[in-house]
């Protein structure tokens, strides 16, 4: 900043040699300025000559949009008509066909719940009260039962909803579990502290999938005779022990951030454990980890795809499914592109807005 | 307040207030009371698991390891047949799990290793590639893209009649990957034992050079001799064992490829997946490893006279390295975590075996605590491996 303000006034204008500005200086900077990255760029560049034309001819040229299946596989180029086709049954799974507009609202009302919260401005304490009653809208709109609203059984519950419930809900119930186990791990009570290292260890030493299998063939057995819970439950109650393990390690990372003086002066000035940790140090632990929050939530978002394992009916398994229809047999690439294109597109968006946020929230210390 | 606490319950006597309010008795009390919400939710759940248990008639105990597992697998690293028992199964599936997760780790830290360093390239186009290749591999969930390989295989791959040929006696087909080897030879059992005696001259020579260094200061050029070591023995005692050159080389037969070796889609997919996806990740490892050391270094370590080659080996790498290290092996303990998604397209891991054993005995709890078991195996000797290196990298601070 200090050079551009002493060029202003004491070095004259004089432009640089042509050949280091414009395209071809910048051509020069980035792709030959040495003989290796000449060659490098030239390979490079017939690779892409050699592979982009056929995709783009495959994709775009070639491809049928709005077509059966039968022509579909008459033609040479991608098939995105499978889309189109059978999009309601990917979006929403076996979810009562007249009734897909309640998923579709609690899809939008969730999106734009995240959109809302995205901004700093709105992280007021009435945010919170904002998203339990968005949640319960949420809850009410998918069960139906009250209001008039056919109920819809949890084990027609599928796509898109299903995902978006199984990472946003179990994030959120994994939270406060997650703060706990921090905590513990953080205490100076043998016990608790073995407990609680014990209990993240064991989980992230595990794959998710060893938890899966576990809610689908072992907490039945757990439960009492009578009682029983729908295989999405379970399956959200295995994803929520899970995360909260990750949760606890990402909290135990603000809280070691933490200045021992914070504790000393929690401590002067008389309060006792849950006062220092609920007005001192999580307020401040919690803002430093909310963007490795945000990256958790991206895992946990992509992780719910497992579910397909324990045969739910999430995006993933919609998808796999049609393509075991014979219309649309063979079209696998075409339909797992536009699945990988929905992940992305969220996964993106997420990632772009945590990095957005280390960067606001990083106060240089 | 502990201080105004007691003259509100009043009546109580001083002593009983202080016994409560003393921190170490408080503390006995909390932790008994977590053990004891701990042991009731496990009795609890005993409990009920037992008279579920009793009421389905289902065994308990690993009994069931020495029945007949009565199930065939399709790939093995050691000979395995139906009529075998489930530990060996299961023992058949925990080496399918090395055998990717090993290959898996090493391809890894290859591909990530150079798209790490492609990423910070002063090539534009290079950096750009590498760049859109890690936020889209980032992005996507790793078991879509199975799903996406395995899809690939099976239906975008021609049958064996129409393989494609990568090289020349490589070749893809919708039965996997088929290449030749060298035919059976008794000299690359002996290039094997040179190999290893090379390791072994290798570490003695570092050893010597080192000491040397210390007391005279004279540099050996160790990378070169080792380098002529390790690929000279074995190449001397391949030429001394009669320079054998046949190859095994796979030869379409009717409908299928006969010799050479094959690999399954299912394996291919299942390595290509996690490769590529774990890849992206560990490419932001090394990037992250080799910025963290500051320009500086490089500076200082090239005005005090080394060079380009030992600025590299001797400033840059050790520090870039301690930062790489942690999140890389975390980046290879998910690999391996997550090469439990074989069970989703049909590669007999670990998983996917005890998922049968569960299926056929019922035996849930065994089945699942052999599962988290194994990869707690496998999860803490890694990182029992990683705190004794990153107590040996550690910074030594004077």
């Amino acid at each position: 900043m200090e050079d551009t303000h002493l060029a202003d006034t004491s070095v004259d204008d004089i432009r640089p040699p042509r050949a280091s500005i414009g395209a071809i200086g910048w051509l020069r900077a980035n792709l030959f300025n040495s003989w290796f990255n000449s060659l490098l760029t030239l390979v490079i560049a017939y690779a892409l000559y050699q592979c982009i034309p056929p995709l783009v001819r495959w994709a775009f040229i070639d491809s049928l949009w709005t077509s059966t299946g039968p022509e579909c596989q008459a033609a040479d180029g991608a098939c995105w008509s499978i889309i189109p086709a059978n999009f309601r049954f990917i979006m929403f799974g076996f979810y009562p066909y007249e009734e897909q507009w309640r998923p579709a609202i609690a899809i939008v009302l969730l999106v734009s719940l995240l959109i809302f919260s995205q901004y700093r401005r709105n992280w007021k304490k009435y945010l919170f009260y904002i998203w339990i009653g968005g949640l319960v809208i949420m809850g009410v709109l998918m069960k139906g039962g009250i209001l008039g609203l056919t109920p819809v059984e949890t084990t027609q519950w599928g796509g898109l909803p299903l995902t978006l419930l199984l990472s946003v809900f179990g994030l959120t119930a994994a939270y406060p579990l997650g703060i706990v186990l921090a905590l513990g791990r953080q205490s100076r009570l043998p016990a608790i502290r073995s407990l609680c290292v014990v209990y993240i260890e064991l989980i992230r030493g595990v794959p998710l999938i060893s938890l899966l299998f576990m809610s689908s063939v072992v907490f039945p057995l757990f439960l009492p005779e009578g009682v029983s819970l729908n295989s999405i439950l379970r399956a959200q109650v295995a994803i929520i022990l899970f995360t909260a393990a990750y949760i606890a390690e990402v909290v135990r990372g603000g809280l070691q951030g933490m200045s021992k003086g914070q504790y000393e002066a929690a401590e002067a000035i008389g309060l006792n454990y849950y006062q220092t940790m609920r007005l001192i140090i999580l307020p401040q632990a919690l803002k430093i980890v909310i963007p490795p929050s945000v990256s958790i939530l991206i895992s946990a978002f992509k992780d719910t795809s497992l579910v397909v394992i324990i045969a739910l009916y999430d995006l993933l398994k919609t998808t796999q499914s049609i393509l075991g229809d014979p219309r649309w047999m063979g079209f696998s690439p075409e339909a797992y592109l536009f699945v990988a294109m929905i992940y992305f597109v969220c996964c993106f968006y997420m990632s772009n807005f945590s990095r957005k946020l280390e960067r606001e929230l990083d106060t240089g210390l | 307040m502990p201080q105004t606490q007691p003259s509100l319950s009043g009546t109580e006597t001083p002593s009983k207030a202080s016994l409560w309010y003393d921190p170490k008795v408080r503390a006995v009390l909390y932790q008994i009371g977590a053990m004891a919400m701990v042991g009731m939710l496990a009795y609890y759940l005993m409990s009920n698991t037992m008279a579920n248990l009793e009421r389905q008639a289902i065994a308990t105990g690993f009994g069931f390891l020495d029945k007949q597992a009565s199930f065939e697998i399709g790939e093995s690293l050691i000979s395995y047949s139906s009529a075998d028992t489930y530990a060996k199964a299961l023992v058949v599936g925990a080496l399918n799990t090395l055998l990717v997760a090993f290959i898996g780790v090493v391809l890894t830290i290859v591909l990530g290793t150079f798209l790490g360093i492609a990423r910070l390239s002063s090539n534009w186009l290079l950096s750009k590639l590498a760049a859109i290749y890690i936020e889209i591999f980032q992005d996507i969930p790793v078991l879509l893209q199975l799903f996406f390989w395995y899809a690939f295989f099976y239906e975008i791959l021609p049958g064996p009649r129409q393989a494609i040929t990568l090289f020349q006696g490589v070749f893809v087909c919708n039965r996997g990957l088929i290449f030749g080897i060298p035919a059976a030879h008794p000299a690359y059992a002996y290039m094997a034992i040179a190999f290893l005696a090379g390791c072994v001259a290798v570490y003695l020579i570092r050893r010597w050079a080192r000491q040397r260094q210390d007391r005279t200061g004279q540099i050996f050029p160790l990378i070169r001799v080792a380098a002529a070591i390790l690929i000279g023995l074995p190449l001397i005692t391949w030429w001394l064992a009669g320079a054998p050159t046949a190859m095994d080389v796979p030869e379409l037969k009717g409908f299928n490829f006969i010799g050479g070796v094959s690999v399954s889609p299912e394996f291919t997919a299942l390595l290509l997946g996690l490769v590529l996806y774990t890849a992206a990740f560990v490419a932001e490892v090394v990037r992250a490893g080799i910025q963290s050391v500051s320009k500086g270094q490089t500076e200082a370590a090239l005005s005090i006279g080394l060079k380009p080659g030992q600025v590299l080996n001797l400033v840059i790498l050790p520090q870039a390295l301690r930062v790489i290290i942690p999140p890389l092996t975390s980046q290879m303990l998910n690999l391996t975590k997550n090469s439990s998604l074989a069970v989703a397209i049909g590669y007999p891991d670990f998983v996917s075996v005890a998922g049968t054993a569960i299926n056929q005995t019922g035996q849930a709890i065994e089945g699942v605590a052999l599962i988290m078991a194994v990869y707690l195996i496998f999860s803490l000797s890694t990182s029992a491996f990683m705190n004794w290196y990153n107590k040996k990298t550690k910074l030594v601070e004077r």
